[in-house]
């Protein structure tokens, strides 16, 4: 199963863990089966429109997924998916 | 112990926090700014009172947020209080030859190279470690594109703290040098600068005893780019300018020169009883020019790039605050422009041949940038207008090397110099 990255932010849905897994072929699948197994998660990630909020960073093996196929960019077992809050540097 | 902060709100939904080393909203992912008690702050600064403070960003500790022991103006006053190698106060100069050369009528040069490590990131850096001490962190860290680099490691160097910087490893020998010099940890990273930062934000979840400057203490180290807006004022006799020219990097600073100017009005430092419609526009690289690629389209979404430009010190493909830059640039009536790297080389040269003042790269974006407004009439001839010129060309000599040479070489006799320049 791909391998998705917790910022520190979201930990309290996964109890602590900053690594969890779950299952999917894109990234919009893995993140919904994110929110199946920890409750809470879609809310926080996606807006009223069902877009990515404006300050999460996605990252499919360390590329920005918006230089890919966005939610669309596939993914496959052992993958890893940062989630990551887009507020930093400068 | 006095202090203006009232909490940290998220920019986005208005949630509030408490004052710690957070900056990113829990729920929906915003920034973090600091709510300040602007009617307390009101009531207890005036013009004399800063004047009475310290020549450095300090004499500013009333909009700053920190504690204030003994009172705000004493911060900085004592290294004891606050992190300080004299950061600000730097010259606010007219600009009248270069004017001409651009068709504009008073021009002023916001002279940011003459900070201690030589950009304005001393600013932000000195209210971030004090901040961060202040806050209990014993480790200074950084994702940086070069000038963030020197001023953490010279700061943490001067505060007795560890130093952890992480920097793209093809910045130019000149910003490797000046930050490994002071001792601390230098990591460089093969990637980009946007490589870095998402390394450094996920390395901030798992180190938390460390202080990333610009990532979980960002909140009080962007505060630092307001003490830019407040100096002009100040050095303009308590006014605002009408249209300022500021580089964009993470977009952080433009935005931050714009909340100074409002802060100063609405605690009455200024003078009029309106607020000051100052004019705010961005400056980028063509190599590196997401906010202003926006602009141009009319669209609100900012694009990541991934950049390629001699200005390394802005090539933030993908910057926190562009969305944010981008607003005020449009609210303000300013405009957003990009320059080739062509452009930036002459824009560097130009100032330094016009007013004796030598910028890095991303000074010659700024000066650049305005050329390109006042030719194109957005950047008018009877406004008084700042350029906001922030790091020195020593940092990036790599960029003006080649046109930058000894006019003759030539033997050590009166007729080898008359021979190469002959009387008329």
């Amino acid at each position: 199963m791909p391998i998705i990255r917790i910022p520190t932010q979201l930990r309290t849905l996964t109890a602590g863990s900053g690594s969890v897994e779950a299952e999917g072929s894109t990234v919009a699948e893995v993140l919904k089966a994110l929110d199946v197994a920890h409750p809470g998660f879609a809310d926080r990630l996606f807006d009223g429109g069902g877009a990515l909020r404006r300050f999460v960073n996605v990252f499919v093996a360390d590329e920005d997924i918006r230089f890919a196929d966005g939610l669309d960019t596939p993914v496959e077992a052992g993958t890893v998916v940062s989630i990551v809050p887009a507020v930093a540097g400068g | 112990m006095p202090s203006f902060v009232e909490s940290l709100r998220c920019k986005e939904c208005a949630r509030t926090y408490p004052v710690e080393a957070l900056h990113v909203c829990e729920y929906c992912f915003g920034p973090l700014e600091v709510a300040y008690d602007y009617e307390a702050i009101a009531a207890a600064v005036s013009p004399e009172r800063i004047a009475a403070g310290p020549a450095t960003i300090w004499r500013y500790a009333d909009l700053l947020p920190l504690p204030t022991p003994g009172g705000p103006a004493k911060l900085g006053q004592s290294q004891h209080s606050a992190v300080d190698l004299g950061a600000g106060w730097t010259p606010l100069v007219r600009a009248d030859r270069l004017a001409a050369e651009l068709g504009l009528g008073e021009l002023w040069i916001k002279n940011d190279t003459l900070n201690p490590t030589g950009s304005f990131k001393d600013r932000v850096v000195s209210v971030a470690l004090t901040k961060a001490r202040e806050l209990g962190f014993k480790v200074a860290a950084c994702a940086s594109t070069g000038n963030l680099a020197n001023s953490v490691a010279a700061h943490a160097a001067r505060a007795g703290m560890e130093s952890v910087v992480f920097i793209p490893s093809d910045l130019e020998r000149g910003k490797v040098v000046t930050t490994a010099v002071y001792g601390g940890t230098l990591v460089a990273i093969d990637g980009t600068y946007d490589d870095v930062n998402r390394l450094c934000a996920e390395l901030s979840g798992e180190y938390p005893s460390w202080a990333f400057v610009n990532v979980n203490v960002r909140t009080y180290y962007s505060e630092g780019s307001k003490t830019l807006a407040f100096e002009v004022a100040e050095q303009l006799g308590w006014e605002a300018p009408d249209h300022v020219v500021v580089p964009v990097a993470s977009g952080s600073q433009l935005t931050k020169i714009h909340k100074g100017f409002e802060e100063l009005h609405r605690v009455g430092l200024l003078r009029g009883s309106d607020p000051p419609p100052v004019r705010v526009s961005g400056a980028q690289a063509a190599g590196c020019s997401p906010v202003a690629t926006a602009f141009a389209d009319g669209v609100d979404v900012i694009r990541p790039q991934k950049p390629s430009t001699i200005a390394k010190s802005l090539a933030i493909g993908n910057p926190a605050d562009g969305w944010y830059a981008l607003d005020v640039v449009r609210r303000t009536g300013g405009a957003l422009a990009a320059v080739t790297d062509d452009e930036i080389v002459d824009a560097i040269r130009l100032l330094a041949r016009t007013e004796g003042i030598f910028a890095e790269t991303a000074g010659g974006v700024t000066i650049a940038t305005l050329a390109k407004l006042a030719a194109s009439g957005v950047v008018r001839r009877d406004e008084r207008v700042v350029a906001f010129v922030t790091g020195l060309g020593l940092k990036t000599i790599e960029a003006v090397a080649p046109f930058a040479g000894p006019t003759a070489t030539i033997e050590p006799t009166l007729s080898a110099f008359a021979a190469a320049f002959p009387q008329e």
